[in-house]
């Protein structure tokens, strides 16, 4: 019998439990041409500011090996051309729309969530609190438990209370529990996490860094142990706390290294710049992979690597 | 050769395409891959992202390549050019007479053909004149006159002078040391060739550099120009907005664009090429900027934004600093 891969997230069932990344699937309609976004188990929205914004300088983006970092600072529409233009969009495609909101302070933050709150139709809202490619790198609410914390709380305070609210965190934090912990304290119903990694690349032909923002974020296979890591970490800290687990995922199998950590859904980013109908796919491999090993739910296997014994499960 | 999911009329597809033929043409490599579906929506002007290194690959990005040629045989072809010189395109170049690509295609809006029967002029720099060579082919059904000016840094990196010279009323070759054709570069002798010829229309693709020399002298000529932009991509398809660039839209506003989906191709005086590299103050959505009516609403929030708005000086700074234009390939060149 095919694996049930049905989903809950809040008070919305999901048909699987493969996302998209923020930032990875545009506004939707470009992944349409390829595949079918309403099959997707949810489309995560690129973090939509108040205004529009230009995002950085090019260069943005310098291939590494098994990984990629970027550097587009938050390019977009804005919050009235999101509301009026993609949000219906998505949702007249069927599909589930968790949107990712940014701000560069805590009322920014309250302000978008409440804006959000008077348009209907949004599954979840994911709190980008950890990008790295912004101006003032040192103010990343997640690399503060108070100031994550902070935004959160106005985040909660002003978001429909039946619309569940995760907080996106940041593995470049030298204790992520803490930070998760304080998240959920301040009433985050759900932890995505991981963004990207800061990273940086020089190219020696012209002796100069790569990237015009001169950092960039590490996204891609390279990075997978580490989400991997802080997923275990977090789950086995705050049982219970649903996770959208995410850092590399390109195939089933990732997707159920993810899982088995304690993620209940996963999130697809940069494999969708190699392979456009790459959620799909993942769903189908994940949906095999259950099938191999016997599973009949896929909400069975979360976290079942902090079991004992999972090993000897046949 | 199968559709990810039912295609629809228009639009990209991704497909497996299994190769034809991988040939060496002077510098550059070509190769010609099985894809019906790709062939047959195909305008001059668009490209494939091709998927690199094979199933479990480390290199992530697709490589974009404009399309060069498309053929009805075994039910419709494709065939893109490009320079092995990283890690990715010398993969490319190894591979082998029914290999397997994934394709991605074809992308981006196509060269617009005039309506009447024109003079025009196509510049290609490099082997960026490979998309060229079916635009001449449109150009010509529409009763057109098609001159070449094919411009490269040695006679064996002009691509496709041989075919431009059968094909075209008139070709002219230049190369930087002299090695074909005129020696210099193709805005040397550019005036002369639009004089000559009687230009209405100019056609060009090819570096950047040569883009923005070939829109000034066009500006100065009054001649309309389109250009094939080469900034660098990842995805192709519209969604990791690496490949931006300003543009003036019709409402006179500047914004940063996605060369992948708005382009490749521009109207040439619409790009802002001095500008390249940097986000300008004046862009949609550059730090500072702010929608005028919701400023008006929020009061409050003007010192806040006060701090941000400083920083323009120094992001302006940054494309002056930037040496990076003469590393900067066709799509996917780099790696």
């Amino acid at each position: 019998m095919a694996p049930d891969l049905r989903t809950r997230l809040g008070g919305t069932e999901l048909p699987n439990p493969i996302l998209t990344a923020s930032g990875c699937a545009g506004s939707g309609r470009e992944l349409a041409q390829f595949t079918d976004v309403s099959k997707i188990g949810a489309i995560v929205t690129k973090s939509v500011m108040l205004a529009p914004r230009a995002g950085r300088p090019t260069p943005r983006m310098a291939e590494t090996s098994s990984g990629m970092l970027n550097s587009i600072g938050l390019q977009g529409p804005g919050i009235d051309a999101f509301l009026q233009r993609d949000l219906p969009w998505l949702l007249s495609r069927g599909a589930r729309a968790v949107v990712s909101i940014a701000g560069s302070t805590v009322e920014e933050f309250g302000e978008r969530a409440a804006r959000l709150a008077g348009a209907a139709g949004v599954t979840a809202i994911e709190v980008n609190i950890s990008c790295p490619n912004v101006e003032h790198r040192g103010q990343v609410f997640a690399c503060d438990p108070v100031d994550a914390g902070a935004v959160i709380e106005a985040v909660r305070a002003r978001a429909r209370p039946e619309v569940p609210v995760f907080a996106k965190l940041s593995p470049d934090v030298t204790d992520i529990v803490a930070i998760a912990r304080s998240c959920v304290s301040a009433g985050a119903d759900g932890l995505s996490m991981i963004n990207t990694l800061l990273g940086m690349v020089i190219d020696t032909e012209t002796m100069r860094p790569a990237l015009a923002g001169l950092t960039g974020g590490l996204s891609g296979p390279a990075i997978r142990p580490v989400a991997v890591r802080c997923v275990w970490q977090v789950s086995q800290a705050l049982p219970g706390v649903p996770i959208i687990g995410m850092g590399g995922v390109m195939t089933g199998r990732d997707a159920l290294e993810l899982m088995l950590a304690g993620a209940s859904m996963v999130s697809v980013g940069t494999a969708i710049f190699h392979d456009p109908s790459a959620c799909a796919r993942i769903v189908r491999e994940l949906d095999e992979e259950l099938a191999r090993r016997g599973v009949e739910k896929a909400s069975e296997i979360v976290g079942l690597a902090h079991e004992a014994r999972a090993g000897r499960r046949s | 050769m199968t559709p990810a999911r039912p295609p629809s009329e228009s639009g990209p597809l991704q497909v497996r395409a299994t190769v034809l033929t991988v040939r060496r043409v002077d510098a550059y490599h070509a190769i010609t891959a099985v894809a019906p579906g790709i062939a047959a929506r195909f305008r001059p002007g668009q490209f494939v992202a091709v998927a690199v290194g094979g199933p479990d690959t480390s290199m992530l990005l697709r490589r974009a390549f404009s399309i060069h040629d498309v053929r009805p045989d075994h039910g419709g072809t494709v065939e893109f050019v490009f320079a092995a010189r990283g890690r990715g395109t010398r993969w490319l170049a190894g591979r082998r007479t029914r290999d397997v690509l994934d394709l991605v295609g074809p992308l981006g809006r196509p060269f617009p053909v005039p309506r009447d029967p024109v003079n025009c002029l196509l510049v290609g720099g490099g082997y960026g004149s490979a998309p060229l060579f079916p635009l001449a082919a449109r150009l010509r059904e529409r009763s057109c006159t098609v001159d070449f000016l094919l411009g490269a840094a040695s006679g064996d990196r002009v691509f496709g002078a041989l075919t431009a010279r059968r094909t075209g009323r008139s070709a002219t070759i230049t190369t930087a040391d002299g090695s074909f054709g005129v020696r210099g570069v193709v805005t040397d002798v550019l005036g002369q060739v639009i004089h000559d010829a009687r230009t209405d229309v100019i056609y060009a693709c090819g570096p950047m550099p040569m883009l923005r020399q070939v829109t000034a002298l066009a500006r100065r000529y009054d001649i309309p120009v389109q250009v094939a932009v080469e900034e660098a991509m990842a995805c192709g398809i519209g969604v990791c907005m690496t490949c931006v660039l300003p543009v003036v839209g019709t409402d006179g506003v500047t914004r940063m664009v996605r060369s992948c989906v708005d382009g490749p191709v521009f109207r040439g005086e619409l790009v802002r090429w001095d500008d390249i590299g940097t986000i300008p103050f004046d862009a949609f959505g550059a730090p500072g900027w702010e929608p005028r009516p919701r400023r008006a609403a929020a009061p409050d929030g003007g010192g806040a934004r006060a701090g941000d708005g400083g920083e323009d000086g120094a992001r302006g700074g940054d494309g002056g600093a930037r040496g990076g234009d003469g590393a900067r390939g066709r799509p996917g060149h780099g790696a």
